[in-house]
């Protein structure tokens, strides 16, 4: 049982953010936290950032209407809200790349079906370098042979095994699939001596 | 060949391998919160799924609370619309639920191991990265996002992939003034904060097993600010005596057969580790941030990193003293403060209060500091002033609220405003994470807040013991 869609490329435009250790908080101000849906997220993406420094990417209009994130390292730190990935998906990135990403950004996205892959570092500053010359450069994102590529350019990409079958074959919402064995779950919990009353 | 308590624990609690290679994990515990639940539950509802273990499923209230009136409806409507969703949700599911009305509400990382939800060997998940707190029990927990509140709630399992094991060793002693948060501090600037991608913290040494329940809290809360998603202490008996006599522990006899299952859950001697760091607890002193990430810290004797001192991310230092406004070179203490902040689920529990209130006994509060006492739960409150706290830190020039997240990260009227800089037991010195965009935090143990709130500017705390 499938409860999402296979994600096989995606492909368009790039946006640059450099710096290391962007953290969820950067991404989307807690304040914006205070709502019971993830609607409208996307116009508040890096809100604060875009205020504080001159020529943020994502108030860029050259790169407005970008798919494809490059990010530095260890991206999306700190705190475990959703609302992280909600709002750049919202805000029209289909895909990450960067150096690394924490844990549970990378978790949440997958959960969404945004994929972030990592790339060498070379490999992402050229890249970045890139789009920041020629904003107008298309990018294919194959998430089958983990490779990124722009004429002239072939990148090759790292996700974790897991990560890669859950967005080929379209579990990577797996509400489904841990649904569909219900006894199995039953049983394990009836084994635990907590769950069973000691 | 022996095991860790990570690998016991993540095997009793296998329900299987999913086709992706992920590991389909059964979660004893689930709290839930109002900011990461509204959607998840929204998802359910359209799903047409009911919540699969309603009795392992337990709600609070926390980061939307308003510490000074809390009066229905809220002044704010839209953190109203958060807590009015969360009463229909778990009144809909049949979840416990400890709203402002009962005396048990607080931080979820707080009430979790006062209720004695949080015990050893169990799984715990909620939407909120400082979960890795209850590891401080021997629990292996995890910090979620909504889409994974939904599928806990929905079949009280996550997909996920296994964890390596680092063993993080802290032996000798620490001395007078040098708390867990210093140790923290210290592990996560030694081992940066994306060392423990990947991992999950163990930590052990003479200096943890001394360590109070409340003072493990401090420590394993922050392991997420290192990277690691989780961070572990074995039961011991400190562990166990903390549980007896808790609302939802075991008890009588279950208690005693409980207490030997805990036991047999800890890591043996001989357990193989993915890698293992120790450091010395007598070299560690108050710790202090300089920057705007939690690895940013020094000790309070030491100078502001120089950005182009060798061995040392240019960029990254830069940026951070342009942020604060701190010059390289220049001792933390005396940095000025304008606002002191006790409270959040890395300090706000009695212990904490305590340590910070001997501090403050008898002294007034900097006139150019606003200073915030805020306790991380209903029972911290009340046990506090029946100690009489709440006096020490009003006759100071504390203001003494009700409990919640508070200034950690401002989802209620407590917050920065402009400039300001606070000195916060808080976890986290993100810009603009105190919700002032330009608001700025150095964080540091209680007591060292007590301090600061005191002298006005940053103060080592063991000149005032």
């Amino acid at each position: 049982m499938t409860n999402g869609q296979q994600i096989r490329n995606v492909q368009g435009t790039g946006i640059p953010l450099r710096g290391n250790n962007i953290d969820t908080d950067r991404i989307i101000p807690a304040r914006f936290l205070k709502a019971i849906t993830f609607e409208g997220l996307g116009d508040h993406a890096f809100e604060d950032d875009r205020k504080l420094m001159a020529g943020h990417p994502f108030s860029n209009p050259a790169f407005s209407h970008a798919t494809v994130l490059f990010v530095n390292d260890n991206f999306g730190s700190g705190s475990s809200r959703e609302h992280a990935p909600q709002a750049l998906k919202r805000w029209g990135i289909g895909a990450c790349i960067g150096e690394s990403f924490s844990e549970i950004f990378l978790g949440n996205a997958t959960t969404i079906g945004l994929p972030c892959a990592t790339a060498a570092v070379g490999d992402v500053e050229t890249l970045m370098a890139l789009v920041e010359h020629a904003p107008e450069t298309s990018f294919l994102f194959n998430v089958e042979t983990l490779t990124l590529t722009t004429a002239g350019h072939v990148a090759e990409l790292h996700m974790p095994a897991a990560v890669r079958e859950a967005l080929l074959t379209g579990q990577w919402d797996a509400t489904g699939l841990l649904l569909d064995n219900f006894d199995e779950v039953r049983r394990t919990a009836s084994a635990l001596p907590y769950i069973r009353g000691f | 060949m022996g095991q860790t308590l990570l690998q016991k624990v993540w095997d009793l609690h296998t329900v299987r391998r999913l086709p992706t290679g992920q590991t389909q994990l059964f979660i004893g515990l689930h709290l839930i919160h109002e900011v990461t639940t509204p959607q998840a539950f929204d998802m359910l509802r359209h799903r047409g799924v009911k919540v699969a273990f309603p009795e392992h499923t337990y709600a609070t209230v926390d980061h939307i609370v308003p510490t000074l009136d809390q009066q229905r409806p809220f002044s704010d409507a839209l953190a109203e619309q958060m807590l009015a969703a969360l009463e229909r949700n778990v009144k809909e599911h049949g979840i416990q639920f400890s709203d402002l009305n009962t005396n048990s509400q607080g931080i979820v990382h707080v009430i979790g191991p006062e209720l004695g939800l949080t015990q050893p060997g169990i799984t715990i998940a909620c939407g909120d990265s400082h979960t890795s707190t209850h590891g401080a029990f021997g629990a292996i927990a995890f910090g979620i996002g909504t889409s994974q509140v939904r599928d806990v709630l929905a079949s009280q399992c996550l997909a996920i992939d296994p964890l390596k094991v680092r063993r993080v060793s802290v032996d000798g002693a620490l001395s007078s003034g040098v708390y867990a948060k210093d140790v923290i501090l210290e592990i996560i600037a030694r081992l940066g904060v994306k060392g423990g991608v990947g991992f999950a913290y163990e930590y052990a040494g003479s200096v943890v097993d001394n360590m109070s329940m409340e003072e493990r809290m401090t420590m394993c809360n922050m392991s997420i600010e290192g990277g690691a998603r989780i961070g572990y202490v074995n039961p011991d008996d400190t562990t166990f005596s903390y549980l007896e006599n808790r609302p939802f522990g075991p008890a009588g006899d279950a208690f005693n057969h409980a207490k030997t299952w805990w036991r047999s859950m800890a890591s043996d001697a001989d357990a193989m580790y993915d890698d293992e760091v120790a450091l010395s607890g007598n070299d560690i002193e108050p710790r202090v941030t300089w920057g705007i990430n939690p690895g940013q810290s020094i000790g309070i004797s030491e100078q502001i990193p120089n950005p182009n001192s060798p061995d040392i991310e240019t960029d990254a230092v830069q940026e951070a003293l342009d942020f604060m406004e701190l010059s390289a070179g220049a001792p933390i203490a005396g940095t000025k403060i304008d606002v002191a902040f006790i409270g959040s689920c890395t300090n706000s529990r009695l212990s904490d209060l305590r340590e910070a209130a001997r501090i403050v006994q008898g002294h007034k509060v900097a006139s150019h500091v606003k200073a915030l006492a805020v306790p991380g739960s209903k029972k911290v409150r009340e046990a506090a002033e029946q100690e009489g706290l709440h006096e020490i830190f009003q006759d100071a020039g504390f203001e003494w609220r009700a409990a919640g997240c508070s200034m950690c990260l401002a989802m209620n009227p407590d917050r920065l405003h402009g400039r300001e800089i606070c000195a916060s037991s808080s976890n986290r010195n993100f810009k603009g994470r105190q919700g002032s965009p330009t608001g700025r935090t150095l964080l540091m143990s209680p007591a060292m807040v007590a301090a600061a709130a005191l002298n006005g500017h940053v103060t080592d705390v063991r000149q005032m013991l």
